[in-house]
């Protein structure tokens, strides 16, 4: 590493990064968020149909909550607007001028996507 | 600012593994696109709830869809959705234990735990495509 990045959780909450940098940091989170998703799921699969074991379907009602489908879906459409977003602006790096724009751009699509995803969603929940 | 040069990269790894990034997000993304649509072509649209809809598109696995109100099947799990399955395993694993690589190397500094941590990432990442692999043959 070049950089010496001693930097604490606070001075980096302070540092004033506007969207770009909630962008960032969301993007880390929901990736994480994916990942352990994905993984567990993959394992709790294996262990139900090769196994028939508890321990897989224990860990299947964990997904069926909707609070965890909630923060899944939106893990899944932010990592993938948001992604696309980079993929863009690397593309045409000219574009990077104009990153704090591509931001406020991404949460027009995330929000309705995300909003109305929720909706009919808790809509089902809510009618059991 | 005045334009510069950027210096060629060298083919390395975080190289490799950058440009892999953005391609498999893009497939990623057109995997998802196409389990949408062709789902609604294969009958989502009057027999499935969104949820279910979602969870296929997701990961277009016959036993997603088990509890909508599919007649059969046979349009649902075949060699055609698991070769899909596949490739959707292969690169959302790829992608996803890289972006935890290139995060714990952030919040690390090189020495033995990184060495070790990179180490168990790429055992997981083996793991995780085999054993996947493995569900979708046997599903």
């Amino acid at each position: 590493m070049a950089l010496s990045r001693k930097v604490g959780l606070f001075a980096g909450a302070k540092y004033k990064g506007g969207g770009p940098m909630l962008a960032w940091a969301l993007h880390r989170i929901s990736g994480l968020g994916i990942i352990t998703f994905v993984a567990l799921h993959v394992i709790a699969s294996f262990l139900t149909q090769q196994l028939g074991s508890d321990l897989g379907i224990s860990i299947n009602i964990i997904y069926q909550s909707i609070y965890f489908q909630l923060f899944i879906v939106f893990c899944a459409i932010f990592h993938g607007v948001n992604g696309f977003r980079i993929i863009v602006l690397d593309i045409w790096p000219r574009l990077i001028r104009y990153q704090k724009e591509s931001t406020w751009l991404e949460w027009f699509v995330i929000l309705p996507l995300f909003i109305l995803t929720a909706f009919i969603m808790i809509r089902r929940f809510l009618a059991g | 600012m005045r334009s510069r040069t950027m210096p060629r990269p060298s083919l390395n790894l975080e190289f490799l593994m950058w440009i892999f990034t953005r391609l498999s997000g893009v497939t990623l993304i057109l995997l998802v696109v196409m389990g949408i649509s062709l789902g609604l072509f294969m009958g989502a649209r009057t027999q499935m709830d969104m949820g279910t809809l979602m969870r296929w598109s997701f990961f277009p696995n016959p036993s997603h869809v088990l509890d909508s109100e599919i007649p059969d099947l046979y349009l649902w799990s075949n060699g055609f959705w698991q070769i899909i399955q596949i490739l959707v395993v292969v690169f959302a694993a790829t992608h996803g234990f890289n972006g935890l690589r290139v995060v714990i190397e952030d919040y690390s500094s090189p020495g033995f735990w990184q060495a070790f941590l990179r180490f168990m990432i790429f055992l997981l990442w083996i793991f995780c495509s085999l054993v996947g692999i493995y569900v979708i043959l046997g599903s």
